[in-house]
């Protein structure tokens, strides 16, 4: 029963991706069922498109700026704040934003930026501008928008994978031990501790550029249009009725596959250069301007968790406004009415949305633990390259893969639909859930299975009645983790669904398009509710359940 | 019967070719053997290899028989050993009287279950202790329960790994002697693993310093 899950897991991470990316270079090159034979044709089709080398920087840019940004940011946050009052009022402002969804946040800050939006509605009171100023802000062609939003939404994530990583790097004592070196506080941290919280966070910080050069959902709404991004580009022609132009699309994937790769090399080797200035930096003695540093760390967090929670203020504003003209801060009522329109709806969806987030979920925790136990029993573990596999389906970009998963079971007449779209997002739920689960699983107190073992229970008796009810809360937090992942995917439901499965995700962004701002609203706040409400019920329901368990509240 | 106890006949437990230990050795029923030794001798891998959960680290070669039974490929729940170690461990979830009852044999009735519980809490003075959340009992408290909670599972031998190091000087002579009068009173074998002098001494048994 239990041993050949970790296997099956193996598979069901790689087996996807691989498969997949065999689909798209199958019909890159004419080859398969619906293709004519061996050639480069599709590929010189995709090269011809005269949109390509401004798509492909703008993928290069946006993503390598927005993962350098929020890197920098997050370490300026962790160097100068770390230990601090301040840094826990950081920390509890920017942790909720993990679970927002991408496109509710791109959303969210679009109505923020746009001309009409509200940071430009301060400077239009002020010098009496009654209509927007002519700017393209939003979707700009050099992808400035796209990139700030990356940066406000992957900083978080960033934030919370260094801190988590720090503890082990016994990083308070480093720091101690810098600064009674002569070392300030920024330039001490940065020197001594910065370097090992980097290597333990290195793939998360891959994850993040690999998603920030290949995403559709927020480049849709806030990159650039013509042309879009390599990746849009590759949806629109996936999409496009004209059946001829799937094979394009697949040469294209490619491209930006190889185009990925490439920015990786560049990001390792980078990684030498950086680290060879690092030693410079040191053997000079010199420091960092402190004041700046710290200061710059608080204020671009800040301001970065606020420009999120701002969005989402903003969204929920609009779908209760009545009349809202430019240029007031406030609507001039509130009503219910774009609810009444738009609610019962988007209610529905947001139901169908949640089953399959909750299927996902359920699936992906029986495999983490199926492997989490085979590993306690009997020793079974997948080693270091496990970890790897695991973050596997986030290095590779789902552009890549997406579109050869989907052509794959058209050529054995298999329809897409609500099976396709769950199994897909059961591989990109598994590894958040494996990397939330993991950790306190492990680090449950093996002496008290041995406890039971004494007292006759058996391994099942002691995994059912022992483990699992100790682990609740962590089990809760993993199953919010795997929701919230789930609800914000979007490619994969878009491909995988064949335009038939509808999610709160593929609405919302379909809408950004629209420009009907209540309905924007509406959906995007519904995106977003629907991801942040599991974490609160993961918080709630246990400490509801061991309100009178006092051994169980701290762990 | 020279067949009652625990038994460990040329036993040795090697760390890959590193030898670590061998031990030859008899407890009969209501004695305590007491194993001592600098930490690295191997002194917990012994009870590791009683218990039935040997990491796979280790070799282990030798017979080790409980009342005339070899142990040998038995799995941990189905030696009847069981075990207390320096922290309490009551499951943090249950409360206490369920903590208790987690090791009853399941064949009694509810009711007879429940009587056995509460009279184990009557026992160690602890009576109308069943409701409560094991996180507010005191040191002494917790493992007075835990004491019982693996006495009321009928173990056929217990096995102690540093049982007392934990409490303070006042309550550790009090739960000794509390500890070593029920392995007498259950007369079943016990081995004790400990750093301290005074616990081989309390034990009264024969010691094996490794």
């Amino acid at each position: 029963m239990l041993r050949p899950l970790p296997l099956l897991t193996a598979l069901v991470l790689a087996g996807p991706v691989l498969l997949g990316l065999f689909g798209t270079i199958l019909p890159a090159m004419g080859l398969g069922p619906l293709g004519q034979g061996l050639s480069a044709e599709h590929f010189a089709r995709a090269l011809d498109w005269p949109g390509l080398p401004r798509a492909m920087a703008v993928s290069v840019t946006s993503g390598v700026l927005s993962t350098m940004g929020a890197l920098a940011v997050a370490t300026l946050i962790l160097a100068g704040w770390h230990g601090t009052r301040a840094f826990a009022w950081l920390e509890r402002l920017l942790s909720p934003l993990l679970a927002v969804p991408h496109a509710a946040a791109a959303l969210g800050l679009a109505f923020l930026i746009a001309p009409s939006g509200w940071f430009m509605r301060i400077p239009a009171l002020l010098l009496g501008w009654d209509v927007p100023p002519d700017l393209l802000i939003l979707q700009d062609p050099r992808g400035l928008a796209l990139t700030a939003g990356l940066i406000t939404k992957e900083l978080p994530f960033l934030l919370l994978m260094m801190l988590a990583a720090l503890p082990q790097t016994g990083g308070r004592r480093r720091l101690a031990v810098a600064r009674s070196l002569g070392q300030g506080r920024v330039s001490g941290w940065l020197k001594a501790v910065f370097p090992s919280v980097y290597s333990q966070v290195r793939l998360p910080v891959l994850v993040v550029l690999v998603y920030a050069m290949t995403n559709v959902d927020v480049a849709v709404i806030l990159g650039p249009n013509t042309p879009p991004t390599l990746s849009v580009q590759v949806t629109r022609w996936m999409l496009d009725p004209d059946l001829g132009l799937r094979a394009v699309a697949a040469a294209a994937a490619l491209i930006q596959l190889g185009l990925v790769l490439a920015v990786l090399a560049g990001w390792l080797l980078a990684e030498r250069l950086v680290a060879r200035l690092g030693r410079l930096w040191v053997w000079s003695g010199r420091g960092c301007p402190e004041r700046g540093a710290r200061g710059a760390g608080f204020a671009l967090g800040t301001f970065s968790a606020l420009a999120v929670l701002g969005g989402i203020a903003a969204l929920a504003l609009w779908s209760v406004a009545a009349r809202w003209s430019f240029p007031d801060m406030a609507p001039e009522a509130l009503t219910l009415r774009s609810w009444g329109r738009f609610g019962p709806e988007m209610a529905d969806v947001a139901l169908e949305t949640m089953l399959i987030a909750l299927v996902a979920v359920a699936i992906s925790l029986v495999l983490v633990l199926g492997c989490l136990e085979a590993e306690h029993r009997f020793g079974l573990t997948m080693g270091q390259r496990a970890l790897w596999l695991l973050y596997l389906p986030l290095l590779m970009p789902q552009v890549a893969f997406l579109p050869g998963l989907q052509l794959l079971p058209a050529w054995f007449g298999a329809q897409p639909g609500l099976a396709p779209v769950v199994a897909v997002h059961v591989v990109f739920v598994l590894p958040y859930v494996f990397l939330s689960l993991s950790g306190p699983f492990r680090a449950w107190d093996g002496r008290i299975a041995r406890v039971a073992a004494g007292l006759g229970a058996g391994p099942e008796r002691v995994l059912w009645r022992l483990r699992l009810p100790m682990l609740t809360a962590p089990l809760l937090t993993a199953a919010a983790v795997g929701v919230a992942v789930s609800v914000g995917q979007y490619l994969p439901t878009l491909l995988m669904g064949g335009g038939r499965v509808s999610t709160l995700a593929t609405e919302a962004v379909a809408l950004a398009a629209g420009g009907d701002r209540r309905a924007i609203g509406i959906w995007g706040l519904g995106q977003a509710a629907a991801a942040l409400l599991p974490f609160v019920l993961a918080l709630a329901v246990p400490a509801w359940l061991f309100r009178h368990r006092r051994g169980l509240r701290d762990v | 019967m020279s067949d009652d106890g625990l038994r460990l006949e040329g036993v040795t437990i090697a760390q890959g070719n590193t030898p670590l230990l061998s031990v030859d050795a008899h407890v009969p029923p209501g004695c305590v053997l007491t194993l001592m030794g600098p930490s690295g001798s191997g002194k917990s891998t012994l009870l590791s290899l009683v218990m039935g959960d040997l990491a796979a680290i280790f070799r282990a070669s030798g017979c080790v028989s409980l009342n005339g039974r070899d142990l040998a490929g038995l799995p941990p729940e189905g030696r009847g050993v069981g075990i207390l170690y320096q922290d309490p461990l009551l499951f943090p979830h249950l409360d206490v009287a369920t903590n208790l009852a987690f090791g009853l044999p399941r064949s009694g009735t509810r009711a007879a279950k429940r009587a056995a519980v509460e009279a184990a809490l009557a026992d160690i003075g602890l009576e109308d202790y069943g409701p409560r959340d094991p996180a507010t009992l005191s040191g002494g408290q917790a493992a007075r329960v835990a004491l019982m909670r693996v006495l009321l599972s009928a173990p056929s031998a217990l096995l102690l790994d540093e049982p007392f190091s934990k409490l303070d000087t006042s309550r550790r002579a009090q739960m000794r002697a509390l500890t070593f009068e029920r392995v007498r009173a259950a007369n079943i074998p016990a081995l004790m693993v400990t750093h301290d002098a005074e616990d081989a001494q309390a034990a009264g048994g024969p010691v094996i310093t490794l």
